[in-house]
Order: C-alpha cells, then sequence, then structure tokens
C-alpha cells in the first residue's frame, strides 16, 4: 500500500474508470449483438439491441431439440452442437495435460541447469512455434494418414491424432514457463539442496508448488489454445460426428446459407464452458507466492 | 529395490516400442517403424545411460518437437523440391495402374436401363432401341451379381424408382450383361449401360497406348505425366522432383514476385501494428488493474478478459456480421452519427484498417494476463520505494515497471509477433484475403497473409499445387526465422545496454 498519496488521486480514479468504463463497452457490444440475434425470431433477422419478440428457436436447435419450420413440421437439428462442443473439451484437455507434461521439466532444466546446448535449445524451440502447423498441414495429414495405417487410433478423423498434433504447440509454454521460473528465487531450492534434497525433489518439492500459478496459466492457454485451434482439426477431422467446435462452427455460416441466429446461439453456448474455466483459474493467479517466500 | 523396479519398468517400455515397431512393420511401414525404434533407444539411452541429469529432463519436449515440429517441416521442405499436386499424388507405377484400370464407352454403345424387382430377385430391364420392336431383359440375380445374360422380351408391368439404382449401385458396379448380339454391358451411369473398354494398352518401355486414337504417351520423368509428342498428357500424372522450379517461379516471375512482395510487406505490418496495439494496451491496463485505490478491478478483469475468453473463431465471424456494409451493425452506428457506411470488405486499406481493430481487440486480454502475471513478480516494495521518493505513476512505470518487465516480456513479443505474422484464422475467416489484387498469376488478396496465400494455392486454386505451397511454407520460414532472430540480437543488444 503506497504511503504517500497524490492529491489528484481522484480525478485520475474518475479518469481510469470512465477509461476502463469504455473498453468494457467496446469489449461488451459484440457479445451482446450476438445475444441479441440469438433471440430474434429467424435467421436473418437485423433488428434493434432489445428484440421486440423473444424466440427460443435458436436455443432449442443447437441444444439438439426439434424446431417447427416454416410450415410448421418439426424439424431435427441436422448439425451436433452438443456433440462438437463435447469433442472439443475432450481434445482440449488432453492437450493442456500432454502440454504441461512436456513442459514442466524441460523449462526447469532450462531455468536452473547449465549444460551444452542449453542456449540452441532455448534459440530452436523459439524457432520452432513460429513455423506453425499452419504450414505443414499437408505434411501433417500425410503423416497421419501413415500412422493410421499401422495405429487406426492415431489416424485420420481420431481426436488422439488431433491431441497429438498439437503436442508440438508446447515449445511456447516452455518459454512461458522458463520466464516464470527465472522469476523464482533461486535460493529456496539451495536451501532445500543443503537439507539434502535430490534434484527431483527440489523440482517437485520446492519449484512447482511455487510455480503453481503459472502453470495453471500455461495449462488455460494450452486448453483454449486447443478449442481454437482450426486449421490442423479441419484436416485431420472430417466426419460430422467427429469434429471439433471450431471446425463445425463454419457449417452455420456458409456463404450460400448464412444461419446468424443459429451460429450466435452456438457461439454463446460454446464461449461459456471456457470463460467457466478461465474463471476457476483466475484464482490462481492472484496469489503472490514468491514474494511471501522471499520474506518468510 | 529403487533399481530393480527401475530396470523393471525400462524393460516393460523397451518391450512395448519393440512390439508396437513390429505393428507398423507388418502394417507395411518400415519407415515408421525405423523412426519408432529410434525414439525408442534414444529414451532408452537418455533414461538408462546417459549422465547427464538435464538431458532427462529436457527429453520429452525435446522429443516431441522432433516429432511433431521438425519433421513435418523437412517433410514440407522436401516437399517443395517435388511437383506433387491433386494431379501427382501417386508413384508412376501406381499411376500407370491406375490409367490402365480406366474405361471408356464403345461409341454408340449406351444404352439405358431400369430395374425391377421379381420377389426379391433382381432383374434388369434395357427399353427397346429405335426401330426394335422388343427390349432386353436380364435374367434375374440376388446379392453380387457376374455375368448376366440378356434376353428379348415385351415391356415389363411395373419399374423401380431411380432411388433403388442408387441402393444397388453396389451390386450393379460389378456385373456385366450379355445382349444377343455378343455385347457386353457393363454399368456407365446411374441410368445407362454401355459397352466399356480399356483407354489405354501397356506398350514397351512403360509407355502407354491410346486404343482409340492410336497416340503413344511416354512417361516422362520431368513434368510427372505420361506425355504424347504433341505435349498432350494424360491424367493423373506421377510425382516426380523438379528441383529448384518452384522457387525460380517464385522469385524470377514478376507476375508471381509482385503479388508475393506486396503479401509479405503487407505480413510485417499486420504482425507488428497487431502486437504493439495489443501489447501497449494489454500493459496499460495490467498496471491499471493492479492500483489499489482502485475499486471495481474483478469486474473489469472479468469484462476485459472476456475476448480471449470467447473462442476467436467464434468472435472472428461474430465481427463479420457487424461489419457488414449494408446490414452490420457498425455501420449502422457510424450512419446514424455520421452518416457514412464505410465499405469494410471491398476497400483494401478499409478491409486492413478492420483486420487491425478486430485483432487488437482479439488480442489485447492475453497482453494483459501475461502482464499481469508478470507484474506480480515485481515486489510490492519497489512500489512502496519509488512512491515514498515522490514518483508519480507515469515515472513509476518508466523507471521501475518497464524495465523489470522487459526482459521477460521481449521473448513473448517475439511470439506474439510470429503468431500474428501467420495468423491464419484471422485473416482466412473475416476477409478470406480479400478484395483480390488486380493482376496476379495466381489469385492473391490485398489482405492475404503469406500463410493464407499460401493456403489458396494449397487448397483453394484448382490445381492443389501442394509442391508450390510446401516451396513458398519454406520462404516463409526462412523469413520467420530471420526476423526472429534479428529481433533477439536487438532485444540481448537493449539488455546490454540498459546494464551499462
Amino acid at each position: 500500500m503506497p504511503i504517500v498519496r497524490s492529491p489528484n488521486q481522484r480525478w485520475r480514479l474518475l479518469a481510469a474508470h470512465a477509461f476502463l468504463l469504455l473498453l468494457c463497452a467496446a469489449v461488451m457490444f459484440p457479445f451482446l449483438v450476438v445475444l441479441s440475434v440469438s433471440l430474434r425470431p429467424g435467421n436473418f433477422a437485423s433488428g434493434s439491441l432489445v428484440p421486440q419478440a423473444i424466440s427460443l428457436e435458436h436455443w432449442r436447435y443447437v441444444l439438439g431439440f426439434a424446431v417447427p419450420g416454416p410450415d410448421g413440421v418439426l424439424i431435427e437439428p441436422d448439425l451436433p452442437v452438443l456433440r462438437w462442443l463435447a469433442n472439443s473439451l475432450k481434445v482440449a484437455a488432453a492437450s493442456a495435460v500432454v502440454t504441461l507434461l512436456l513442459s514442466t521439466t524441460a523449462a526447469y532444466a532450462l531455468a536452473r541447469m547449465h549444460f551444452t546446448g542449453r542456449h540452441a535449445l532455448l534459440t530452436s524451440l523459439l524457432l520452432m512455434q513460429m513455423f506453425p502447423a499452419v504450414l505443414s498441414l499437408v505434411a501433417l495429414y500425410a503423416i497421419f494418414n501413415t500412422l493410421g495405417t499401422a495405429f487406426p487410433a492415431f489416424g485420420l478423423n481420431t481426436h488422439a491424432a488431433v491431441v497429438l498434433a498439437y503436442a508440438g504447440g508446447m515449445a511456447m509454454h516452455v518459454w512461458t514457463l522458463k520466464g516464470y521460473y527465472d522469476t523464482l528465487p533461486v535460493e529456496i531450492e539451495e536451501a532445500a539442496r543443503v537439507d539434502g534434497a535430490t534434484p527431483w525433489q527440489c523440482f517437485v518439492r520446492v519449484l512447482l508448488p511455487m510455480a503453481l500459478p503459472m502453470l495453471v496459466v500455461v495449462a488455460v492457454l494450452a486448453f483454449i489454445g486447443a478449442v481454437i485451434e482450426y486449421p490442423v482439426a479441419s484436416i485431420l477431422l472430417t466426419q460430422q460426428d467427429q469434429l471439433t467446435l471450431a471446425v463445425g462452427a463454419k457449417l452455420f455460416v456458409h456463404e450460400h446459407n448464412f444461419r446468424w441466429g443459429d451460429f450466435a446461439a452456438a457461439a454463446i453456448l460454446s464461449g461459456l464452458p471456457i470463460t467457466a474455466v478461465f474463471l476457476l483459474a483466475q484464482r490462481w493467479l492472484v496469489s503472490g507466492l514468491a514474494a511471501g517466500g522471499v520474506k518468510g | 529395490m529403487r533399481r530393480t523396479l527401475a530396470f523393471g519398468l525400462g524393460t516393460l517400455a523397451g518391450l512395448v516400442s519393440l512390439a508396437l515397431a513390429m505393428a507398423a512393420h507388418s502394417a507395411g511401414q518400415p519407415m515408421l517403424a525405423t523412426a519408432l525404434l529410434a525414439l525408442a533407444a534414444a529414451a532408452l539411452w537418455v533414461y538408462g545411460f546417459s549422465s547427464s541429469l538435464a538431458l532427462r529432463y529436457v527429453f520429452p519436449a525435446v522429443a516431441a518437437a522432433l516429432v511433431f515440429v521438425v519433421f513435418p517441416m523437412l517433410y514440407t521442405v522436401g516437399m517443395g523440391f517435388t511437383n506433387q499436386s491433386s494431379q501427382n499424388l501417386l508413384s508412376q507405377a501406381q499411376a500407370r495402374e491406375a490409367l490402365l484400370a480406366e474405361r471408356v464407352p464403345t461409341p454408340g454403345s449406351q444404352r439405358p436401363f431400369h430395374l425391377l424387382d421379381e420377389g426379391g430377385a433382381l432383374r434388369l430391364w434395357l427399353p427397346p432401341l429405335p426401330g426394335q420392336a422388343q427390349g432386353l431383359l436380364s435374367a434375374p440375380w440376388q446379392g453380387n451379381a457376374g455375368e448376366l445374360q440378356a434376353t428379348a422380351a415385351p415391356v415389363p408391368a411395373t419399374l423401380l424408382p431411380l432411388f433403388d439404382v442408387v441402393r444397388h449401385t453396389q451390386a450393379l458396379r460389378g456385373l456385366s450383361v450379355l445382349t444377343p448380339q455378343g455385347q457386353r454391358l457393363q454399368l456407365l451411369s446411374l441410368r445407362e449401360l454401355a459397352e466399356m473398354n480399356p483407354v489405354f494398352t501397356p506398350r514397351e518401355g512403360g509407355a502407354l497406348q491410346d486404343q482409340l486414337t492410336g497416340t503413344l504417351y511416354q512417361p516422362d520423368a520431368r513434368s510427372g505425366f505420361f506425355t504424347a509428342a504433341s505435349g498432350e498428357r494424360a491424367q493423373p500424372g506421377f510425382l516426380v522432383g523438379v528441383g529448384l522450379a518452384h522457387y525460380l517461379r517464385i522469385f524470377t516471375e514478376p507476375k508471381f514476385s509482385q503479388p508475393f512482395v506486396s503479401v509479405f510487406l503487407w505480413t510485417c505490418a499486420f504482425a507488428g501494428l497487431s502486437v504493439l496495439g495489443a501489447a501497449a494496451l494489454g500493459l496499460l491496463l495490467a498496471c491499471l488493474l493492479e492500483w489499489e485505490a482502485l475499486r471495481g478491478k474483478a469486474f473489469y478483469r472479468l469484462v476485459l478478459f472476456l475476448p480471449y475468453a470467447v473462442p476467436g473463431f467464434l468472435s472472428i465471424l461474430v465481427f463479420k456480421g457487424l461489419f457488414n456494409q449494408n446490414l452490420g451493425e457498425v455501420n449502422l452506428i457510424l450512419h446514424a452519427l455520421f452518416g457514412i457506411k464505410p465499405a469494410w470488405f471491398s476497400d483494401p486499406w478499409l478491409a486492413r484498417a478492420m483486420l487491425l481493430m478486430v485483432n487488437v481487440w482479439l488480442g489485447f486480454p492475453y497482453m494483459m494476463v501475461l502482464s499481469a502475471g508478470l507484474l506480480k513478480s515485481i515486489p510490492a516494495d519497489l512500489h512502496e520505494a519509488s512512491a515514498m521518493l515522490g514518483a508519480g505513476p507515469v515515472q513509476h512505470f518508466m523507471r521501475v515497471t518497464l524495465p523489470l518487465i522487459a526482459r521477460p516480456m521481449a521473448p513473448l513479443l517475439i511470439s506474439a509477433f510470429a503468431f500474428n505474422f501467420n495468423n491464419f484464422v484471422l485473416v482466412s475467416l473475416l476477409t478470406n484475403g480479400r478484395p483480390d489484387q488486380a493482376d496476379a498469376a495466381l489469385p492473391a488478396g490485398t489482405t492475404d497473409l503469406l500463410v493464407t496465400y499460401t493456403w489458396r494455392i494449397a487448397f483453394q486454386d484448382s490445381g492443389q499445387q501442394f509442391g508450390l505451397a510446401a516451396a513458398l511454407s519454406t520462404v516463409i520460414f526462412v523469413l520467420v526465422a530471420a526476423v526472429t532472430l534479428l529481433q533477439l540480437r536487438l532485444s540481448k543488444a537493449n539488455a546490454t545496454e540498459a546494464k551499462h
């Protein structure tokens, strides 16, 4: 808590609030429009932000209920949104776990140990993640096609293939974690070492608990990254019931079949679980374990 | 005890990987089997015999990077030296086989047909030809039919609709109908049978001869096609190496190099401005939200994080609707306030501005979260100290926060630049590269990034020119690597300067 208070603090606070509120409005605007569109009847409606007539047809559609068509006959939804959402969550959760398993130990070695090739490895990890999967799509397709002939569980149209393909994305997370380990005081580990802890014990018992906030950040980033990934999933998954939401959502806004209302409902439905994941993680982002450690 | 356990686990892992390699080998994938064995051997050496402790920690990440990043990259680079495309996917032997299996109908032998059902057995009915009184009726069959003798017969009472023909397509493909005239009719389409003949007959030296025209097609190892003396090509072709042909095309053909350069410049500007905008806004917000006197921080954090929490592919599609020229809410507001309706999607500069705005909107929360994480590691005492010494917020930021945050932030900014350099999803979903450039050999857009440009060549252009696209990808990789090394050097120079 700063002890010295500036006399014009009030005006600064007001200006800060005005700025933040303006930005919040800019952020919320698209969401409010989408919410409104999802509740308006019809797929082409463009009207006021507050809908005159509320219709739940798009929500019924997205949740898999039959919707009355123009001639009054019930139409079964043709696009399994909930299935896609489940696929996305499954792939993303697996991808987050894989990312953490691959990156935590490597980041530890890169932050704390001195070995030949350390700098070269750091640089190449940075370079690697700049050659994104988008550029190797044809190669990835061929590789998983080949893999599928020997191990069908990892071939095309499997979620395992998508998770594996996303594993290459951990290079960035190694850097993020390494950067965070660097900011943690090495003295605590040294103290543990003096008390007879092995390097592995130092890592698991001392460093990892301190790095928990960043581990959560990395897991959340990997999770969200997998949910929003479109190009790789779109070439590896083609069967409609296997699609992730990122691939499936495009089917709503096909150029000749722009289903704005159904799309809006699906967008809100899928945005919510990811927001929930972040809210759970946010508690961990605030704690200041490192500062407490030095003082103690 | 521990040692025995480790030995047991190691042996088990070794056996499992041997079994996997065997499975791969028996599935006809010797390369895959070799790769699996090499990976297993490397793991065994690292965890069993190597004395390097660091290597054990680094191995999983390095192995994953090699398999899932480096290998596809090398594969792409290799593909850039081939003519691989939708027409040139097969080996020469496979392409020859495919061509030899091709059939054409003998001219004038086509006859329409119908199906009829006789108590579970199916028959084919061929209506009478002009000038004939009776049609032909085939022998009945069930399940899979082979050769069916057909005899003259009067018009049957009921015929099955086309829907049932579609249902039995599989069986119909395999059958042939022998007419009394000695013709052998096979399925040509869902409505017609015809006498089918192979298009090509094999000739010496791997050549193929067209049976109808007599033209001789020789395999051409340079173009990857069976080519006639006139230059005519038989489809499909086959896969051959073309050396540097793609690179020569990219850099020396003006029709190709001009759009390439303009796409490259826009890609750099887009990535740089996006990172700058998002990072500045994100850092500012992170600092503001650290301010203890500010109320409602939880609310602001929540709302301002939303653009990142909502999947990008959804919000991009939402913006596509919002920026619609006539119906979009953005133009409704602009029209109400200023009486203008900008054409966001057909004017190149407006489209670029829109991409940047949407990208900053999408990108600043990520920067905000990262900055907040880094600000956490700055000891609170420093803030107290600078406040005691009378520093204002701006001074505190410039003198304390920024120098402390710059170093850990530099690699993150470079990552963000690289991400936006290859921001495929945003451009392909929002503008798809359009509006297009006027005169380019292959379709190139004014808002195309290098990746979307490559994607177009590989998957949208009619030829699916994978080889050319792979060569372009290789060029992009070299460019990105150069930019990254330059940036790394710059940030390193900054760091040493700050110390002096």
